[in-house]
């Protein structure tokens, strides 16, 4: 057990350089920053523009979402550095989420006719 | 007889994808941790599709900025945001703290693993008091599961005033509001409990030196994935009930 556990690391050694100290800082700085960005939306642009908080705001959210989504899947969860298979058989599950996504959304519309 | 030739459909295969070696190329644990957060992020995605669908299907929904407007113990009104900012900045240290343990672990030091794993369960356990001084406070406010505000006046500060609806189509909101908020950061909490549990544990066993003894701090990875997994949920749930 103990001996094959240490053949893996060992054999991860040469891709492991792909998170060090200043990566990681770099990486927490982009989420920092990027929860600012929603928090100066939330706080600054939605308040004071009207149209802007009806047509933007949530798009934007949803964008900055996914994009701290990648940050932390890609480097914190270490997924880039992996090989494409398991990348593959991460990501491609989430389509039926995004179908879901698409199914539900369709069909709330509908159901807030039925709430007459 | 063993140097006779072997024919090529009794050679043994050695290339990935053919039960050579894991075509994945990740320790055993690491690989069904992946395939964990997977479905956990499938019961997540449900719960959070569950709430989009029905909040698209009111005619109203509470406003996070006047729902979540109050730091606990210090602003009453008129900090929307700021208390669930330091839980959502809470979570990304407590995160960097925890990537910096796996960084430590790759390195083999011991003293530093054990430095940043405390600190990432400082920070868990911090942000589960947060919570719990969040949903203190709502339900102080009158919210719980199927329970909302019960003079119409305070249910109606709730909502978009310029709205005018109707009361009935108010407490049908709140009560969907108040039910699916406490069910998905209650899932999301219980999440984050079992992670600083998990992280204890783990940080009893690099106290003990169970993974100096094994040669390689691989677990602090596995765990790493949890905890990373519950963070990266929170940053969806911060999305759609307090920004959205």
């Amino acid at each position: 057990m103990s001996t094959e556990t240490t053949e893996i690391h060992a054999e991860h050694g040469g891709h492991e350089d792909g998170m060090t100290k200043k990566r990681i800082l770099k990486v927490a700085l982009i989420l920092t920053a990027i929860t600012c960005v929603e928090f100066f939306i939330a706080l600054y642009l939605v308040p004071n523009y009207t149209t802007f908080a009806h047509t933007w705001a949530n798009p934007l959210y949803i964008c900055l979402t996914l994009l701290k989504a990648f940050y932390i899947v890609a480097f914190f969860m270490h997924l880039k550095f992996e090989r494409a298979s398991l990348v593959f058989a991460v990501i491609v599950p989430i389509l039926f989420i995004i179908g879901l996504i698409l199914v539900l959304t369709n069909e709330s519309h509908h159901w807030i006719d039925l709430r007459m | 007889m063993s140097t006779a030739a072997v024919s090529q459909i009794d050679e043994v295969k050695s290339t990935p994808w053919s039960g050579g070696r894991s075509p994945f190329n990740v320790e055993y644990g690491k690989m069904m941790m992946w395939f964990f957060l997977l479905s956990d992020a499938f019961t997540f995605s449900s719960l959070l599709i569950a709430y989009g669908a029905l909040r698209f299907s009111a005619y109203a929904w509470p406003e996070a900025s006047l729902v979540f407007q109050s730091v606990p113990g210090l602003i009453k009104h008129g900090a929307p945001l700021v208390f669930v900012g330091l839980m959502t900045f809470i979570l990304i240290v407590s995160s960097v703290t925890m990537v910096l343990a796996v960084e430590a672990g790759h390195r083999n030091s011991r003293k530093e693993v054990i430095m940043w794993m405390i600190l990432t369960v400082i920070f868990g356990l911090s942000f589960l008091g947060c919570q719990a001084l969040e949903w203190a406070h709502l339900h102080s406010e009158g919210f719980w599961w199927s329970s909302i505000p019960t003079d119409p006046k305070k249910l109606a500060e709730f909502f978009d005033p310029k709205l005018h609806l109707a009361y009935a189509s108010q407490a049908s909101s709140a009560h969907q509001f108040a039910n699916l908020f406490f069910t998905i950061t209650g899932f999301h909490g219980f999440h984050v409990f079992t992670g600083v549990i998990i992280n204890i544990i783990i940080t009893v066993n690099v106290l003990l030196g169970t993974y100096e003894k094994r040669g390689s701090y691989l677990m602090i990875e596995k765990v790493g994935l949890y905890w990373h997994f519950v963070d990266l949920v929170w940053v969806f749930v911060f999305t759609f009930f307090y920004l959205v």
